[in-house]
């Protein structure tokens, strides 16, 4: 498997890293904001609503505490209809440096990965966030990879075809 | 690629089992009874699945012709170049939107400065 999807063209785009021996994938980005302040984004719960659930649903967080040992839980709704909930645990918060957190999906609830998000100080006032995601084996975590693809059969082949073309 | 090869590869691999099955032939060739073994379902069901497959171009039958193990196709890894790219391009869309709320939390200087853990 191809294991590395980076865009050359823009610097700042998203870079996957999924390796073809461990259930892992690595998620690396970079921000125009200083650490301190990219931590906020991602454990203060009015600033993670806005950003942290799929582009289609909104996202109701029922539990967040966000600390080392503490736990949250949120739903996606979708025209005000739950479609999915998640839950896990804090397993450490270190302010403005990483964040570590076990992530379930209550659909599959015997599934269960361990989130560690770095963030990494670039100077100037940016941040790299490196997101390690844990699964339980290879196959899950293709089918997660995967997960888009149903969305991608309604959504019309224009797109994909494009992107196979560079390919 | 053809746009209807594509269109077959897509609904091949939109249903779950499908998309295990090939999960499981990218670790190496098995036979029908094999690949039908984990699951709760006739060996005839595994083998419409596989029909889909094999018409979609994923999938082969190996030329050991009494077992006939099934084998996927090479070309079956683009498509999870594919899969990654969509993965990405999603994380992407999720992190342009942390950029605009990093973004407007300069312009909201009322917002206190988290010191130490958050609750």
């Amino acid at each position: 498997m191809s294991t590395n999807a980076t865009h050359e063209a823009e610097t700042r785009q998203t870079t996957i890293e999924a390796d073809p021996n461990l259930p892992t994938i690595r998620i690396i980005r970079d921000f125009d904001a200083p650490p301190e302040k990219v931590f906020r984004a991602w454990i203060e719960p009015d600033l993670v609503v806005q950003w942290l659930g799929p582009k289609s649903t909104e996202m109701r967080i029922d539990t967040w505490d966000a600390h080392t040992g503490g736990n949250y839980r949120y739903v996606a709704l979708q025209n005000g209809e739950e479609v999915a909930a998640f839950y896990g645990s804090f397993h450490e918060v270190r302010p403005s440096e990483r964040l570590v957190q076990t992530f379930t999906w209550e659909g599959m609830p015997d599934g269960v990965s361990l989130e560690t998000m770095t963030f990494e100080d670039l100077g100037n006032g940016r941040t790299r966030t490196i997101g390690l995601s844990v699964v339980e084996n290879l196959e899950t975590r293709d089918a997660i990879m995967a997960s888009g693809m149903d969305v991608g059969v309604n959504e019309g082949y224009e797109k994909l075809d494009a992107l196979l073309a560079q390919g | 690629m053809s746009e209807d090869r594509l269109s077959r590869v897509f609904a091949a691999l939109a249903d779950p089992t499908r998309r295990d099955i090939v999960a499981r032939l990218a670790v190496g060739d098995a036979t029908v009874s094999q690949l039908a073994a984990p699951y709760n379902v006739s060996i005839q069901a595994v083998s419409k699945h596989l029909k889909v497959l094999e018409d979609a171009g994923l999938v082969t039958r190996s030329q050991d012709a009494q077992r006939r193990p099934r084998h996927l196709e090479a070309e079956v890894f683009d498509m999870m170049t594919a899969w990654i790219e969509r993965y990405r391009r999603q994380a992407e869309e999720r992190y342009r939107r942390l950029d605009a709320v990093l973004a407007s939390m300069d312009d909201d200087k009322s917002k206190t400065t988290i010191k130490g853990a958050a609750s």
